[in-house]
């Protein structure tokens, strides 16, 4: 197989600067979003949740719906942004006429995706911080953990996105693998509510470490099991990263 | 800057030896060979599914051949496609300009690409906007553009990185007379300062018009490669007759015209008669019907060459 180029980047500008130029249409809805959840579920719902530990409902979300949103913003990105790059505006066929090859698109992409994800958890960290519900300065590398996340979660979108035969097939994409993984990383719950079973299948969907990782930098509880979170981030991303580069040529370098 | 540590060391600007491209079952591009020199405009003709559009993505290394090999300037592709890429301009047939972006954007996100710097960047875009006129719509998004402009926008957009060798497919393919005709002049201009094309067109007197040497394509195969005049005179002669034949009457007259030993070709109820010195006479053998005398074209001899029925 091949890979990627330093001119990667270029792409990754290509995408910030169409972000730079359209991103009011988008991102009210983006943020809108995650503060209407933050509010009807952690002050509506959480008047009925107890926790055990007596944490507040909605500072026990927070941090997961940091996470939550992250997978989304990058999710997105590179499945139906991606997509009508490269299917309906034709976008990367142009790019790989100049210097630049398959490979560098599809990590500019990846790239740019991870980006989101960061940019989300700023504006994440920033509503949740204005709410009180953040309790350590080691929040403020959020996000970071998010452009990891982020790459992760933008590798398996844009591996996904390279081999679908039409826009509709990300409907699947998003409501047997995104949606579920939202209710069952322990964004909402505690995984220790959940059978046995599901516990430790919970523990190698992607976005659970993530989830665990956000969570502790908002409440400063920073302990050893985050190794094995970043490990797992890890080996989803690199496969994903890597598969999507052959998928990605073999679809449009023919 | 550009990447030019490529050393120029030859004359021939494409060269292509034993190139065939097959796609399952179907054969694209069958075992082609052929030279294009530096500063000749050449064209490339043939019918829809001749295996064109294969061989000119071959050539701008967006698809692997499944054998043969191609140089540009004298070096393989194979080994240096981002630095040969960076000395092609490409125009593509189907619209890619990019619709999230201006214009201008469009030209300067172009030139990042090549690793342009952005105050020569900018400086090239205005050069090539004024170049086919499009300055005034520098900052228009590429949606109100009108198909005309949109399609001087994609060959501005191959200008951009000064390149060596244009590749143009079908670059005047819906544009109003007006239009086509800047386009032509462009290009003339363009290789008076010496810049190579290699003209993919279905456009007969474009191709008359514009290049120096044409090749015709069929069935992934050249038929025939010359000068557009030089193939007028060694397939069809001087004149053309069309006759316009009644269906009772066509098979004695084809008849005839096999018998001596004639040049023609038979499509629907019309037979296109070629010849020099001779053939004057026939036509008025064959009356009733009507009969058509004129000069031969490049599309008689695309025609004739590549069959008067469809081919796909």
């Amino acid at each position: 197989m091949r890979f990627c180029s330093w001119r990667f980047i270029r792409v990754w500008q290509r995408n910030r600067d169409v972000f730079l130029r359209l991103w009011h249409a988008e991102t009210p809805a983006f943020v809108a979003e995650p503060v209407i959840i933050l509010l009807a579920m952690g002050l509506g719902l959480g008047a009925y949740v107890g926790l055990v530990d007596g944490q507040r409902y909605i500072e026990f979300i927070a941090p997961g719906l940091i996470a939550g949103y992250a997978m989304f913003s990058a999710s997105f990105e590179c499945t139906y942004g991606s997509f009508v790059r490269l299917e309906h505006q034709r976008t990367f066929d142009a790019i790989i006429a100049t210097p630049l090859e398959i490979e560098d698109v599809t990590a500019g992409e990846i790239f740019w995706g991870a980006t989101r994800a960061a940019l989300t958890g700023i504006a994440m960290l920033v509503i949740a911080s204005a709410f009180g519900l953040v309790h350590s300065p080691y929040a403020l590398l959020i996000p970071l953990v998010c452009f990891l996340e982020g790459l992760m979660f933008a590798s398996i979108a844009l591996f996904f996105t390279s081999i679908v035969p039409s826009i509709y097939s990300f409907n699947y994409y998003f409501s047997l693998f995104i949606t579920p993984m939202f209710f069952f990383s322990g964004v909402f719950f505690p995984l220790s509510s959940f059978p046995d079973l599901v516990q430790k299948l919970s523990w190698v969907v992607p976005l659970t470490p993530a989830v665990h990782f956000t969570r502790a930098l908002v409440s400063g509880n920073l302990h050893p099991s985050l190794i094995i979170s970043l490990i797992i981030i890890l080996a989803f991303a690199i496969p994903f990263f890597l598969a999507s580069m052959i998928t990605m040529r073999r679809r449009l370098v023919v | 800057m550009i990447d030019n540590r490529l050393e120029i060391a030859t004359m021939i600007a494409i060269e292509i030896k034993n190139l065939t491209k097959k796609f399952k079952d179907i054969v694209a591009v069958n075992n082609v060979d052929l030279k294009i020199y530096e500063g000749e405009c050449f064209g490339l003709l043939g019918p829809n599914g001749a295996g064109k559009t294969s061989l000119i993505r071959m050539v701008t290394a967006v698809s692997p051949p499944t054998s043969g090999e191609i140089y540009i300037l004298g070096h393989d592709l194979k080994l240096h496609s981002r630095e040969i890429k960076a000395l092609l301009g490409v125009i593509p047939q189907i619209d890619n300009l990019d619709p999230d972006l201006t214009v201008i954007q469009n030209l300067l996100t172009f030139a990042r690409y090549f690793d342009i710097p952005r105050r020569e960047a900018l400086k090239r875009s205005i050069e090539a906007l004024s170049l086919l006129q499009l300055e005034d719509r520098s900052n228009s998004p590429i949606r109100e553009l009108s198909g005309g402009m949109r399609r001087r926008l994609l060959i501005a957009r191959g200008l951009i990185n000064s390149p060596r060798i244009l590749v143009l497919d079908e670059p005047t393919v819906g544009l109003d007379p007006q239009a086509k005709h800047l386009v032509w002049d462009k290009l003339i201009q363009l290789k008076a300062q010496g810049i190579t094309q290699l003209l993919c067109t279905q456009n007969m007197e474009e191709a008359d018009f514009l290049c120096d040497r044409v090749a015709i394509m069929h069935a992934g195969k050249i038929v025939d490669i010359d000068a557009p005049k030089e193939l007028i005179s060694k397939h069809l002669g001087k004149n053309v007759w069309e006759i316009e034949l009644d269906t009772d009457r066509e098979n004695k007259i084809v008849k005839m015209l096999q018998d001596k030993g004639l040049d023609f070709q038979i499509a629907g109820n019309r037979i296109y008669l070629f010849g020099d010195e001779g053939t004057d006479l026939l036509p008025q053998l064959t009356a009733p019907h009507r009969v058509r005398n004129r000069p031969p074209t490049l599309e008689d001899v695309f025609l004739k060459l590549t069959g008067r029925s469809l081919t796909e």
